[in-house]
């Protein structure tokens, strides 16, 4: 060890404990199985979350939150500044493929039932990660300020108004007002860089946190097995799937550069086909397909209650699967989730495949 | 015990049993207007019932006038020679629709009561019409107020379904004006309405719904109907070409159209089949309009084939750097900015072209000049932005190279750490 390596070492290690972090780093172990390779999924998000933070802030210096010039500056930054279509398409591209890639993590830790005791927690605050991210995906679609996000962001709130009781609230809330306008903007470039972010750090700390002091779960019935270390085995091999992820992102931005649009005119008419972010869709192309009444109730509360309870079914399986609590399948789960991803998949399909369905 | 009567008391007391019911009705009686004329019309045959139904989108009825206010008569009477009194005055002759008419419609005192706004000349202009002198002269066939407006159950001019709203018009003008057996009688042709079927002005009203469009009284006028003269047609399209008409006006043209007669814009863009002009029309072009005065080979012919070059050798420059943004669109470099500027030089091809009409050759290159300044800067920012889709897939080709190597040393590392099995394992 070179000799400037040794005296940063002695100024740290009273300071930060380092040798008890290394100490449980290199203690740190991975199982190794056949289903291990579910398990880079949760450092890819984290690979994803970081770009999005880094190219976040970097479209802070040119992005202007105003009505007048919001679609103006994100011209800008595509056609002026240095490598600005780069950072904005790696953000906007990443952010869609982080989405996609934490459902992928949501369901694998689902069906390897890697929410049983003791990561309730864990599952619960990933939970709450998705809800996050997809309402950062909401906000930040609106903020380039062109027409097919704002319509967009007009029919996201009407289905947010439907919910029963709160939802007038919710989105006058939302909206800063009866319509999508400059209020809203700004609050959802509030929500966007300042509120979401503070619970997003937050959550995924104490996520990162869980993971690492509870370590991997082993799914029902893969008894002993072989274990590799955390660092730097399995950080080698999640670096390797990050590089690929990064090599793919680089070679979209390149070839289909995220577009800006037409500038929002909140006075023309709705445009044909409006529909929101592909991962909102499965909700959407339902509303569309419901019938308007179901048992004298308006279908489209009754949709929005389902999702609502789904979505609370979903963070709060770690306490309703009993059995795998007590390290026993749950086929009965596993058939649900089977059920929840197939919806949420022929639903998404419809969407594009069938866009006049529901008509 | 039961109630005795006298017969003579019985009577009374029915009588007042009548009279206190009648006060009852009398109010619903008095609401309810008698129409004798709707009664017995309507149970008329077809022709005789007609003007009855029609009258239910009268406009004349939504006013509140009823049958008796344009043929007289007393409808509140039931019997025929009640009803039809010494006012009624039946229908009018053919001849004497206009001042049948015209007897309420020129009367601006009785006019102001349903609508101040409605003009009262209508009749005066109708007598200085080419159908009002023909109808003077005693031709039964000259068009009257009925023949466009139609006879019970007219409409507002500005209800699309009134036979005088713009786009009904053409077809309205063109029930006599397109028959050719009426047209022959009057040495007229009846291809007008189809002509102007054809036009860019009924392409407009028509495909792009658009009311300003000229119909038929646009030009030439509607109660005054008159087809314009050589000396006015040019004052008729210089009602919405005012540009136009104005630097023809400036140019050599003017001087020598009035000298011979010829009517100005009709010349070259002809009347009714206006159709969308193009490059085509200028000398040496697939429609040479010059060569209807000017030969071939001519100073004026030559004059003009030099003005379709410049403006030809612009047109390609134009498309030229638009194929060049069109390339760098597609490469994924952001060109919206130069594809806006690209406006500016399509301003100054249409002041161009609009400069042929006074034939100034300095003043179309001048506005040509400006408009290749902006073209040369939208060459360099097409241009620049091919260099930048070059380099961005070649900064491409060589993060990706480093991320493989990166990526290769990396699972040679992690096959490594495998092999020599780590005292973790």
């Amino acid at each position: 060890m070179s000799r400037w390596k040794e005296k940063t070492l002695a100024y740290l290690e009273p300071r930060f404990k380092i040798s008890a972090i290394r100490d449980f780093a290199s203690k740190k172990k991975v199982p190794e199985h056949k289903h291990s390779f579910w398990y880079f999924f949760g450092g890819i998000c984290l690979f994803l979350f970081v770009i999005q933070v880094l190219t976040g802030i970097l479209l802070l210096l040119y992005y202007t939150p105003s009505v007048d010039a919001a679609h103006e500056s994100v011209q800008f930054i595509m056609s002026q500044v240095k490598f600005g279509w780069l950072i904005r398409s790696v953000h906007s591209w990443t952010a869609n493929i982080l989405i996609g890639v934490i459902f992928v993590h949501m369901f694998s830790a689902f069906f390897l039932k890697a929410y049983r005791p003791p990561r309730e927690l864990t599952w619960i605050t990933g939970f709450l990660l998705l809800l996050i991210f997809l309402a950062f995906g909401f906000s930040g679609y609106l903020l380039p300020w062109n027409e097919l996000s704002f319509f967009a962001t007009r029919v996201g709130t009407d289905i947010a108004g439907v919910i029963p009781l709160v939802g007038k609230a919710v989105k006058t809330f939302m909206l800063g007002g009866p319509e999508v306008s400059g209020a809203t903007l700004t609050r959802f470039f509030w929500l966007h860089v300042a509120v979401l972010p503070a619970f997003a750090l937050g959550i995924v700390g104490i996520h990162i946190l869980l993971v690492q002091t509870l370590g991997m779960s082993k799914p029902i019935g893969i008894g002993e097995t072989k274990e590799i270390s955390f660092f730097p085995d399995f950080i080698l091999k999640d670096a390797l799937g990050w590089l690929i992820i990064l090599a793919v992102v680089g070679a979209v931005c390149v070839f289909l550069p995220w577009e800006t649009g037409p500038k929002a005119n909140p006075y023309a008419s709705t445009p044909l086909g409006i529909k929101p972010e592909w991962y909102f869709t499965f909700m959407f192309t339902t509303l569309k397909l419901v019938p308007a009444h179901i048992f004298t109730i308006e279908g489209e509360v009754l949709a929005v209650l389902g999702f609502l309870l789904g979505g609370l079914f979903l963070m709060l399986v770690p306490f309703l699967d009993r059995r795998a609590a007590r390290e026993k399948k749950s086929p009965v789960f596993t058939a649900i989730g089977v059920a929840v991803a197939l919806y949420i998949v022929i639903m998404t399909a419809l969407t594009y495949l069938a866009p006049d369905i529901g008509k | 015990m039961p109630l005795k009567l006298s017969w003579r008391v019985a009577w009374h007391r029915s009588h007042l049993v009548l009279i206190g019911f009648g006060l009852m009705l009398a109010p619903l009686s008095l609401g309810a207007q008698k129409n004798s004329c709707r009664e017995c019309h309507l149970e008329l045959d077809e022709a005789l019932k007609a003007p009855v139904e029609g009258l239910a989108v009268d406009v004349h009825q939504q006013f509140g006038l009823g049958c008796q206010d344009c043929h007289g008569g007393n409808p509140a009477r039931d019997e025929v020679e009640l009803a039809k009194d010494r006012t009624f005055r039946g229908s009018p002759e053919r001849a004497k629709i206009p001042e049948f008419c015209g007897s309420c419609h020129s009367d601006s005192d009785y006019m102001k009561r349903f609508n101040p706004n409605l003009r009262v000349d209508q009749l005066t202009l109708y007598w200085t019409s080419r159908h009002g002198q023909a109808l003077k002269k005693g031709d039964p066939n000259a068009a009257v107020c009925t023949d466009c407006h139609g006879v019970h159950g007219i409409e507002r001019a500005n209800f699309p379904k009134s036979r005088v709203f713009p786009w009904n018009i053409p077809e309205t003008c063109g029930r006599c004006h397109s028959d050719p057996d009426r047209m022959k009688l009057y040495g007229l042709p009846s291809t007008p309405v189809d002509d102007y079927n054809q036009s860019v002005h009924a392409r407009a009203l028509f495909e792009k719904k658009d009311l300003s469009a000229p119909v038929c009284n646009d030009c030439h006028g509607n109660h005054g109907a008159t087809p314009p003269e050589v000396a006015s047609i040019a004052f008729v399209c210089r009602q919405c070409h005012p540009s136009a008409g104005d630097l023809f006006s400036k140019g050599p043209h003017k001087e020598a159209y009035d000298s011979l007669g010829i009517s100005e814009c009709e010349a070259c863009h002809g009347n009714h089949k206006i159709l969308s002009p193009s490059d085509e029309l200028l000398a040496g072009g697939r429609e040479d309009v010059c060569l209807q005065c000017h030969d071939s080979g001519t100073e004026p012919h030559k004059t003009g084939l030099k003005i379709k070059s410049l403006i030809e050798n612009y047109v390609a420059a134009t498309e030229t750097v638009e194929a060049l943004l069109l390339r760098a669109e597609r490469k994924g470099v952001d060109v919206a900015e130069a594809k806006y500027k690209l406006q500016d030089a399509t301003t100054a091809l249409v002041l161009a072209r609009n400069l042929t009409h006074g034939l100034s050759q300095a003043e179309i290159e001048t506005a040509l000049g400006e408009g290749e300044k902006v073209l040369a800067e939208l060459k360099a920012s097409g241009e620049a932005a091919l260099r930048e889709a070059r380099f961005r897939r070649s900064g491409l080709v060589i993060a990706t190279l480093f991320i493989v190597l990166l990526a290769i040393a990396l699972y040679l590392k992690v096959r490594d750490l495998g092999k020599r099995g780590r005292p973790s394992e």
